[in-house]
């Protein structure tokens, strides 16, 4: 299955993108994406924590992910 | 009439914009928060900030604080303005302004806003030092 990775902040420096497509192998959840991810980019361990927003809503790792989704990578936010 | 003003810009954000939304005959006040690019951080010095934002989103998360003070505090409108892009010190990279028809509620939502929008609203930044740079909150 198609999603769309979004990085952003030290992610983006990071994995070295803003975006690409990825195929997801495992089963659709969220957690299965992150076990992914951690495995393809562990530099993402690098980062203190971050939390995932699919299709610009904040997720839980429960959440089943869809085709063409879009998955963004959201480190601890620091506006203001 | 629309009582919620967010935006999100790479030019210079105007204090009397968000005033000029907010004000009404029907209020008795106005909190204005501004927030300044301060010149250090934990006592190093900050040569500029650089803010970046995941604009949809975070429009909708700085819409559903405007939606959720105006539901849960006594105020007659809320503007949140946000800048990205680099800023020097003493430039303004955001501002709140909120009107009521007595104070309380005005200084209550203004700071129940700026204090979720620091936790929830996907914008970052990266501190600028003469020997560096860093990710705020983002390292372990």
């Amino acid at each position: 299955m198609k999603i769309k990775l979004l990085f952003f902040g030290i992610a983006t420096d990071l994995v070295g993108e803003n975006s690409i497509f990825y195929e997801l192998k495992s089963a659709a959840s969220l957690l299965n994406l992150k076990k992914e991810l951690m495995l393809n980019y562990p530099k993402l361990k690098n980062i203190k924590d971050f939390a995932i927003a699919v299709n610009e809503e904040y997720a839980e790792d429960d959440l089943v992910l869809k085709e063409n989704d879009v998955v963004a990578i959201i480190p601890p936010v620091s506006g203001g | 009439m629309k009582n919620t003003a967010v935006l999100i810009t790479s030019k210079k954000l105007n204090t009397q914009d968000c005033y000029d939304f907010v004000q009404d005959a029907s209020c008795g006040g106005i909190a204005l928060f501004v927030g300044t690019v301060r010149n250090s951080t934990k006592n190093k010095a900050v040569t500029l900030l650089d803010f970046s934002a995941y604009e949809p989103m975070a429009l909708k998360e700085m819409q559903k604080i405007a939606d959720l003070a105006l539901a849960k505090f006594q105020i007659h409108k809320i503007a949140i303005h946000h800048a990205v892009g680099e800023l020097q010190i003493g430039d303004i990279p955001v501002i709140i302004a909120v009107s009521s028809a007595h104070r309380k509620a005005a200084f209550e939502a203004c700071e129940f806003a700026i204090d979720t929008l620091k936790e929830t609203v996907p914008i970052w930044k990266k501190e600028h030092f003469k020997d560096g740079e860093v990710w705020v909150n983002s390292h372990p």
